[in-house]
């Protein structure tokens, strides 16, 4: 099971990997640069021409490249866990990561050939960073700290704060992905103000997804801050929450900062890929907290006046996605 | 009673096909109606004039040819940018155009193609026009690959690969466009934008800003000057039989950084 859990790292930081890849695809204006799809200018897609892989090519092919064998990584995960995998909802889960990863597939080389409308590329980067959840939440419950009992954790507001933080690192995800495919990244030249003022004195769609993706910001830094001061005011002794909670911390504050150098440097495209990149470490973080929050025992049952872990050391998000009441 | 509804529903099924047919028969793009009015050349004019630009023309960034090693050894003295080509404070690479005043003249479709080609990693010309109808040749003279992205409105988007050098392919557009963007997002410095006009009153500026539209009717004309930086100007031109007249289009350099 450890070989399980090791690999299914593996795969999720391939996907960090195959992120930063797409995201220079779409920061250097490559997306087209291959215009035929699964086939490179003809050729199968594996015995392209490495002296061929010139200018945008070279951002492109190379994204595709890293998404086959993500892909191919995440069929052996699949196998792996319905192999090994005792409980029925990892195995699900595993191959609810396949689909996503071929349905992924098949949106990438949509958006080619029909020339990247933006609902077919959001929808991309979007599914991009749902999978990459569903490979960071494989290996979060593949552990062998998932298994072991711990001590109870009684907060219900820590639960719902980090999902929300969660759920609102995700949306502000869409909205930087939905100003990046309608060309949005510089409808607000100027920061930290917009022209000058603290509302744009005009508004256009573009300027509009972009106000929302720096707002968003606001809300998200405010949700880290308060979860991250949650934790080390209620949970300071508990080292598998005051990790995470201060890595997202970290990655929202670098976000930020790469979220301003984007438009100061105009959408300079290793920063701009390193923004993307980082953005879905917020992601990922955000989700170890929360998987964490939620799969420890929050009301334990009282056997002779003393709270005791049911069913041993099986984490509640176990038996719920079992049906089991703790 | 049944045998003669079969006979009409034959009968009906054949005219429809033969209508069908005849509707098949749609005219090529761009040919003019049979009773369109014809220029008598004879009685014709010229406008003729320069595009001039003024203040302090920003310089043209240079292209990171490095992104494919054999762009870099086709310009081993480096590359620009042709955001704003000025020769003797004339601005080159201007579509002008007659935008409007041609009422019911009709203009056959030239013959022969217009070539835009791929050479030395830019495309050749810049700027360029073509009739709707007539055959646009995209060529690949160099020994890299190129994707042709054409990112039109009313002629359509698509997106065409050329791997190998000399390969060509052939479009032809149906709808007037002022301007088609091309691109290549292999080397996305490579732009070029093509005018597709339903008439023969185009030029594209040169030496020194110059361009001339020749064998133009008597009437008034809406001009359009076009800049892929500078956007467009407009001037009215009056123009009697046998006349010529000359035009001046002077756009203004763009603020510092605006480049």
């Amino acid at each position: 099971m450890i070989w399980l859990h090791r690999y299914a790292r593996l795969v999720a930081l391939s996907t960090v990997l195959l992120i930063g890849a797409g995201g220079m695809v779409t920061s250097t204006g490559s997306g087209l640069s291959v215009p035929d799809w699964p086939n490179t200018y003809g050729w199968f897609m594996f015995s392209f021409p490495m002296s061929k892989w010139v200018g945008g090519i070279r951002y492109e092919h190379t994204h595709r490249l890293i998404a086959s064998t993500v892909g191919f990584l995440t069929i052996v995960l699949a196998i792996w866990t319905w192999r090994v995998e005792p409980r029925a909802w990892v195995r699900r889960l595993a191959f609810a990561a396949l689909g996503a990863v071929i349905l992924q597939g098949l949106l990438g080389g949509l958006t080619v050939l029909l020339l990247l409308p933006p609902a077919v590329s959001i929808g991309h980067a979007g599914l991009a960073q749902l999978f990459f959840c569903l490979t960071v939440t494989l290996a979060v419950v593949t552990s062998p700290s998932w298994r072991v009992a711990s001590s109870p954790l009684n907060d219900v507001m820590l639960r719902r704060i980090t999902l929300a933080t969660t759920v609102l690192v995700y949306t502000q995800i869409l909205i930087g992905a939905t100003m990046r495919h309608i060309g949005a990244g510089l409808a607000i030249p100027t920061f930290p103000l917009a022209f000058g003022h603290v509302l744009p004195p005009i508004w256009t769609t573009g300027i509009a997804i972009h106000f929302a993706h720096r707002m968003g910001a606001l809300v998200v830094v405010s949700a880290v801050l308060l979860t991250a001061a949650h934790v080390r005011h209620w949970h300071r002794t508990r080292a598998e929450l005051m990790r995470p909670a201060a890595m997202l911390l970290l990655f929202v504050c670098s976000q930020a900062t790469l979220g301003a150098l984007v438009v100061m440097s105009s959408l300079q495209p290793i920063i701009n890929t390193a923004h993307v990149v980082n953005g879905a470490l917020v992601l990922a973080t955000s989700l170890v907290l929360t998987l964490r929050v939620h799969g420890r025992p929050i009301r334990l049952p009282v056997v002779g006046g003393v709270p005791t872990p049911a069913g041993g050391d099986v984490p509640l998000l176990d038996k719920h996605l079992r049906g089991v009441r703790g | 009673m049944q045998l003669k509804s079969l006979r009409a529903f034959a009968a009906a099924t054949v005219l429809a096909a033969a209508a069908s047919c005849s509707g098949s028969k749609e005219a090529s793009p761009g040919a003019p109606p049979a009773n369109a009015k014809r220029v008598d050349e004879s009685k014709a004019g010229n406008v003729a004039g320069r595009v001039t630009i003024e203040g302090t023309v920003p310089a043209n960034p240079p292209i990171k040819l490095e992104a494919d090693p054999y762009c870099a050894s086709q310009n081993p003295n480096g590359a620009r940018f042709e955001n704003f080509v000025v020769d003797n404070g004339g601005l080159e690479n201007v579509f002008v155009y007659v935008k409007d005043g041609l009422g019911d003249y009709g203009f056959d479709v030239p013959t022969e193609p217009v070539k835009l080609d791929q050479h030395g990693c830019q495309y050749r010309p810049h700027v360029l026009g073509v009739r709707v109808g007539q055959k646009l040749v995209i060529l690949n003279s160099d020994d890299t690959l190129h994707n042709v992205h054409a990112m039109g409105k009313a002629n359509g988007e698509w997106n065409k690969g050329q791997a190998l050098k000399n390969v060509s392919d052939q479009k032809v557009f149906k709808s007037r466009e002022v301007m088609l963007p091309f691109m290549c997002n292999v080397h996305t410095w490579m732009h070029a934008y093509v005018g597709v006009m339903d008439h023969p009153y185009f030029a594209v500026t040169h030496d020194g800003g110059q361009f001339e539209l020749k064998n133009l009717p008597a009437g008034t004309y809406t001009i359009d000057a076009w800049h892929e930086r500078l956007g467009t100007q407009t001037q009215s031109v009056t123009l009697g039989e046998k006349e010529s007249k000359e035009v001046t289009f002077t756009f203004k350099a763009p603020a510092a950084g605006a480049n």
